[in-house]
């Protein structure tokens, strides 16, 4: 389950989301929510999953159904096919930019041509303009989604979860390698340094507790643990969902977070960002992953390092970019599964059919992120379905978890047959301050305001309305703070504001979509029934 | 690096640390369940 969970979330997002929200001002609720939110929900997932496995289904609108006597517990299942599918559009997207590294590592194209240009070149950005029709990475984005369709459609995930028990440990092993040359990059002494790797690696330790106040880091921070963890997608249900009524989850579950959390703060946290200060300095680093997802710092920044191992270069940027795809598919493969489980479970589809709908479904979806990618189509895919939608997911589980299905049910679910003790406080942790903090972290993330709140209150009772902040999830939807907001420009040319209002419509149709597909199962089922 | 940078990840590190190595040994100690029907 480890090597599901480790992905390019690991070494590509939690870098550029520290940097991003703050550094040190991440990572304290970043921490925070690893521990009263990730751990605690990787057990509850784990309990869903192998509870509705029993009842044999093995995607969440199921699961959920099983949860209790409500007909509405089916929908907030629907997040757990919506996360992964659309997740997956943009992941295999940024899988292909892997697999596309390897080939040109081979080639040596980054001896003549710098990282930093060949990129934005790659993904057919141009200046001013909001589409891209980028041939070569379209080439690679259609390989990697067929051998994932292929993979998923021959049954072969299990065997490429074995084959990562050795690609996982060459990858940390690499990766610690990667860590030491980067740290030991000098100003003067290395070609191309242009500030200490240590300026990089203190602004993310750097305690700031300012941090803590900001609701908008808190959704980064729990939205980060959820998307490295896998939790609030639906993945770790339908894994769990195939174990047996007294199989352990407890220890499973906790060694993987772990483990999880080691690759990511230790390996993760010490490659990307020293290497990109010392090359880029913190500035640009900064810049670069200002307002979006930055999965792209990676990819400006490390092959350059690369370049300075004389005939080893080819070889070093094949084996990470390699191993980083290897790490990807992994997490791909697991997406996939709950809507190809629910297609065959819930509206008795043949595993060839099912698993070509996602394949089709990820391409279409896909290829929106890859041609409007400049216009912000792809941060747009991350944050409503990486980040919100997660967490949205998870806060309606770990309430339904803990208050319909009840804590007494959920803690011996989570302890029948585990291999660990699992401490008793967690019960008290799931049943009541997972789902607050979830709760305060989303509802604070939807409104948050401009300065303080006190202020914001002062607002309302002066008449004057909540003063939305732009980073607010409802400050986004609304274009807070974009006076020139705007669908069409002067020159008739569509905006970037436009793709933005575009790409969530597109999203929220999905959502609406595979409710519809939920709704028009269940009836089937009780046409069947009756 | 400042202090305070040090010292958190140090503290930080040494808990991650810990429990990965504690649960990880604690799978590996575990005989697979196949085994134990």
């Amino acid at each position: 389950m480890a090597g599901n969970a480790v992905g390019l979330g690991n070494f590509l997002r939690f870098p550029a989301q520290a940097v991003q929200n703050g550094g040190g001002a991440f990572l304290v609720p970043y921490l925070v929510s690893f521990l009263l939110m990730g751990i605690p929900l990787l057990w509850v997932e784990w309990a869903i999953g192998r509870h509705g496995g029993r009842y044999g289904h093995h995607s969440a609108p199921g699961m959920l159904d099983r949860l209790g006597p409500h007909r509405w517990l089916k929908y907030v299942g629907v997040f757990g096919l919506f996360t992964n599918l659309t997740v997956a559009a943009y992941y295999c997207y940024i899988e292909s930019w892997t697999l596309a590294y390897v080939f040109h590592s081979l080639t040596s194209t980054f001896r003549d041509v710098l990282p930093t240009e060949f990129f934005p070149a790659y993904l057919g950005m141009e200046e001013g303009s909001i589409f891209a029709v980028p041939g070569e990475a379209m080439l690679w984005f259609l390989a990697t989604l067929a051998l994932n369709v292929w993979l998923l459609s021959r049954g072969l995930a299990r065997g490429i979860e074995l084959a990562a028990k050795i690609g996982m440990p060459l990858l940390f092993l690499f990766g610690a390698v990667l860590a030491v040359r980067g740290l030991m990059l000098e100003p003067g002494a290395d070609t191309g340094v242009v500030q200490s790797p240590l300026t990089g690696l203190n602004f993310v330790w750097q305690p700031q507790l300012g941090g803590l106040l900001d609701p908008s880091t808190w959704l980064a921070a729990a939205g980060q643990i959820f998307f490295t963890l896998s939790v609030g997608m639906g993945s770790i249900h339908c894994y769990a969902a195939y174990l047996r009524h007294e199989q352990d989850i407890a220890l499973n579950a906790a060694s993987a977070g772990w483990m999880n959390e080691f690759v990511e703060v230790i390996l993760g946290g010490t490659i990307l960002i020293p290497i990109a200060t010392a090359y880029l300095g913190l500035e640009v680093v900064q810049a670069a992953t200002a307002g979006g997802s930055g999965f792209s710092l990676g990819f400006l920044t490390l092959p350059t390092l690369f370049n300075h191992w004389g005939w080893f270069a080819p070889f070093a940027g094949a084996m990470w970019f390699g191993l980083l795809f290897f790490a990807g598919i992994t997490s791909s493969l697991a997406m996939g599964q709950p809507l190809v489980a629910f297609l065959e479970d819930e509206l008795h589809w043949k595993h060839e059919r099912a698993t070509l709908t996602f394949g089709a479904a990820t391409l279409a979806l896909g290829f929106v992120c890859v041609w409007l990618y400049p216009g912000g189509a792809f941060d747009e895919f991350d944050f409503w379905s990486g980040t919100f939608g997660l967490v949205a997911f998870a806060l309606g589980e770990a309430i339904i978890f803990a208050w319909i299905f009840g804590m007494d049910r959920g803690w011996e679910e989570i302890t029948r047959g585990a291999d660990m003790r699992v401490p008793g406080f967690f019960r008290y942790v799931i049943q009541y301050v997972t789902p607050l903090v979830i709760l305060v972290v989303f509802v604070g993330a939807l409104v948050e305001p401009v300065g303080r709140w006190g202020a914001a209150v002062g607002s309302v009772f002066r008449g004057e309305g909540w003063p939305f902040s732009s980073t607010s999830v409802i400050g986004r939807v609304l274009h807070v703070g974009d006076d020139a907001y705007r669908w069409v420009d002067d020159s008739g040319e569509l905006t970037r504001a436009f793709v933005q209002d575009a790409t969530r419509l597109l999203l929220l149709a999905v959502f609406l979509f595979l409710t519809y597909l939920v709704w028009k199962a269940w009836r089937l089922r009780e046409q069947v029934d009756k | 690096m400042t202090t305070a940078a040090w010292a958190m990840l140090a503290v930080t590190w040494a808990v991650i640390s810990f429990f990965t190595i504690k649960f990880f040994v604690a799978v590996l100690r575990t005989p697979p369940s196949d085994d134990r029907d």
